[in-house]
């Protein structure tokens, strides 16, 4: 009986004092590996593939924006020369005109704006010029919160139901159209 | 004296208690392998992105899929012509990107390209792989650019 008692062994344990260690080792790879970097950019849907045979619907010359882009960065507003910070208004005005200037569009839901470059075009400008266009959206939309009395909020802190319904009054139709000398 | 002597004795071993450290420890390194993306691609193309103000977020990274457009890296600070990537390969042909795109669609219909353009890339190439993506039916994309830091 005492030879059993000797036998007993004692409890079987890890040793964990390196245990703290070994996490930190490991928690400082991972800080040193990690990349917290949100994506960032402008988003856009491309219009689906136009089938041979369907005409593109047609649509009224007082509703669309022309913004020509040449191949050296020069913008052609409307067929007028002009900088790019001067989109800008040009599209708040042309979106929330409602029919008043005959030069402008109809209502907003009709408004479409369009981008037009050479195939020289630089990338730079161009996202400089769709930029543009895109803040002038967004003030659009922000104005229109401050209307609905969201004034604190910007549009893209608001609710994503307020987005939508922003949204559906005021859409964001942005037509890039292709160079005409694309070689294929 | 007396009373200071009975607070000390008092308070006892005045040690930070260390048995929950590890625990501390492995929450902070679980949640940073959780976030970790390891880059699984190199990019062979120079690719300095353009900078704007009307920036969004992509939210959800697992539905991103990037093509990188740009001029060729070769060696330091020598650039070839430029190029298309698309995961790890330089892209031949522009016709391939269609096929490419259309598969990764089938995956994951809602797919996000992101086009990371070097902003001194010329539109012709951008609007071509645009048709493709079209051809694809890959149509959300995302211009990835900087947040313009000189305007704030």
């Amino acid at each position: 009986m005492a030879l059993l008692k000797k036998k007993e062994r004692s409890e079987a344990e890890i040793p964990t004092a390196s245990m703290a260690d070994i996490a930190f080792l490991l928690l400082i790879f991972f800080l040193v590996t990690t990349t917290i970097d949100v994506d960032t950019g402008i988003g856009m849907v491309l219009p689906p593939k136009l089938e041979d045979d369907v005409e593109p619907p047609p649509i009224r010359e007082r509703n669309m924006l022309k913004i020509l882009v040449n191949e050296t960065g020069q913008v052609l507003l409307e067929d007028k020369p002009s900088g790019v910070n001067m989109i800008r208004d040009e599209v708040v005005k042309h979106v929330t005109n409602n029919g008043s200037d005959p030069n402008y569009s109809v209502s907003p839901t009709s408004a479409i704006v369009s981008i037009k470059t050479s195939s020289q075009t630089p990338y730079d400008t161009y996202i400089q010029v769709l930029d543009e266009v895109w803040m002038g959206y967004f003030n659009i939309w922000n104005s229109e919160l401050r209307r609905m009395g969201m004034g604190g909020v910007t549009y893209t802190e608001a609710p994503d139901d307020v987005k939508v319904a922003i949204r559906k009054d005021y859409p964001a139709a942005i037509s890039i159209a292709e160079p005409d000398d694309l070689e294929q | 004296m007396a009373h200071f002597k009975k607070k000390q004795a008092k308070s006892g071993a005045n040690d930070i208690p260390t048995a929950s450290l590890p625990d501390i420890i492995f929450m902070l390194l679980i949640f940073f392998m959780v976030t970790t993306v390891l880059r699984e691609t190199t990019v062979q193309v120079r690719t300095t992105l353009p900078k704007a103000e009307a920036l969004t977020k992509i939210e959800q990274k697992r539905l991103v899929s990037y093509i990188w457009i740009g001029p060729l890296k070769q060696g330091l600070n020598q650039f070839g012509p430029t190029s298309i990537q698309i995961d790890d390969a330089l892209v031949e042909d522009m016709t391939v990107i269609r096929s490419i795109m259309y598969r990764k669609w089938q995956e994951q219909p809602r797919l996000i390209v992101s086009l990371r353009v070097d902003e001194t890339s010329e539109m012709g190439v951008v609007t071509r792989v645009q048709q493709e993506l079209r051809e694809a039916g890959t149509l959300r994309i995302n211009y990835s650019s900087k947040r313009d830091i000189s305007n704030l």
